[in-house]
């Protein structure tokens, strides 16, 4: 008897958390295909960014991902961004959200450059 | 930089086909290590790869030795060479073996690979073995995510600025540079106006009969500039040690040994304790070279069996132990 009651007294704010996610659901779904539509990629390969340039849209988000066996880092000429130390298969994310050319280049070995125009 | 300056002749022993004309002179895969001999002032240079070979009365007969170890990279564990650790043991052991012990260890930097204090730990612990006093400066892997703050806490704590000093040993004059810090965008090492200043003052008192010796990461001459392999303003700090009669330069970062002599300088690069890198411009990129896991020892114990000889009284500086 006793549980039963427990149980009840429990279940309250199990059934409210379960209708705020629903009325929420829309929006998740909508912001997750929002960022799938913008974001993009950039590979660290033999020491160097492929590409080297890459135009994407405001609002996008661009993931660099190190594919050496060196470690590496992304890193803004104006310092708008800049990545910790990236190790092999490490990744860094940054969000465009100002229109503009971004230059940047691995601090780790200066030779290597890339640039984001942001549209 | 002194590119006006003719280089000095170049004996070939290995016969390996690399044109060396130009400014690369001489190289020969990695080392484990070097030990160095100051004799009349006069530097010369032998691998600890070859030691059996290494005319210990030679050693005996300088007024100074001491070793160069470079690139330990600890905690780098691809497989170009998964066991750095035991790679730098091995060459303890060199170090170990010598029979006239070396005065102090010299460092050239990149001591871990991603500046983690368990990597540092780990290289401090292996070369307590040798109970030598060792000397750092750092490599562009020593100081990242902190601008150098850890290098500076283990190791710099009596230098200047980012980690630059000297110190005298036997009448020689010994200058550790950093040229790791604040890389800019396409650009090469870089020592600053402040480094530059201090050496200026460092060594203008000194008599020009003084022995000096340089050693910094990146090489303090442009050996490759494309892959980074050169310092922007290596040349002013040269301009200040022109006064003297013997100045050796001793740097690392390529993973490979190279020697070139230009006046009264002479440049030395040590090889890595843990993995080579390829020549200059023979591959995509300067990337750690894989090799078999049976060959990687051997090639990491291969010397440069290169003998370069100028015309100048100074000029023997990497004697041929073949």
């Amino acid at each position: 008897m006793r549980r039963r009651v427990w149980s009840l007294v429990l279940g309250a704010p199990v059934v409210m958390a379960a209708s705020l996610l629903a009325t929420n659901s829309t929006s998740f779904s909508a912001r997750a295909e929002q960022t799938q539509a913008s974001s993009a990629e950039v590979k660290i390969d033999n020491f160097s960014f492929g590409p080297a340039t890459l135009t994407v849209a405001v609002g996008t988000t661009v993931t660099w991902t190190n594919r050496d066996d060196i470690p590496h880092t992304v890193v803004s000429d104006e310092k708008v961004f800049k990545s910790k130390v990236l190790d092999t298969d490490e990744k860094f994310s940054f969000t465009f959200t100002k229109p503009g050319t971004y230059a940047y280049f691995c601090s780790v070995h200066p030779k290597m450059t890339g640039k984001v125009v942001v549209q | 930089m002194a590119a006006k300056i003719k280089d000095e002749i170049l004996h070939d022993h290995n016969h390996d086909g690399v044109d060396r004309r130009g400014f690369l002179k001489c190289m020969a895969w990695a080392g484990t290590g070097a030990l160095c001999v100051m004799q009349g002032g006069v530097l010369k240079s032998y691998s600890l790869s070859k030691l059996s070979d290494l005319d210990q009365s030679a050693v005996a007969a300088g007024e100074l030795s001491f070793v160069q170890i470079s690139d330990s990279h600890m905690g780098f564990n691809k497989p170009a060479n998964p066991d750095v650790a035991g790679t730098l043991k091995a060459a303890v052991d060199k170090i170990n073996a010598l029979e006239k012990a070396p005065e102090f260890l010299l460092h050239t930097g990149d001591i871990s690979h991603l500046s983690k204090p368990e990597e540092f730990d780990t290289v401090d612990q292996i070369l307590k073995a040798t109970r030598k006093e060792v000397f750092f400066v750092p490599g562009e892997h020593d100081v990242l995510n902190d601008d150098g703050a850890q290098f500076h806490e283990r190791y710099g704590k009596a230098s200047k600025g980012s980690g630059w000093y000297s110190f005298d040993k036997k009448g020689v004059h010994f200058v550790g540079l950093v040229n790791v810090m604040n890389l800019k965008a396409g650009g090469l090492g870089t020592l600053g106006h402040d480094q530059l200043e201090w050496l200026e003052d460092d060594v203008k008192h000194l008599k020009s009969s003084t022995p000096i010796v340089v050693f910094a990461h990146i090489p303090l001459w442009s050996v490759y500039p494309e892959w980074g392999w050169g310092t922007e303003d290596s040349a002013q700090a040269l301009a200040y040690l022109k006064k003297f009669g013997s100045v050796t330069v001793l740097n690392g970062h390529i993973h490979q040994t190279m020697q070139k002599v230009e006046g009264n300088v002479t440049f030395h690069t040590a090889a890595s304790t843990a993995f080579p890198q390829p020549q200059p411009g023979k591959a995509d990129s300067p990337g750690p070279m894989k090799v078999p896991a049976e060959q990687l020892r051997s090639i990491l114990g291969i010397t440069g069996v290169n003998y370069i000889r100028g015309q100048h009284a100074l000029a023997v500086v990497d004697s041929s132990l073949a």
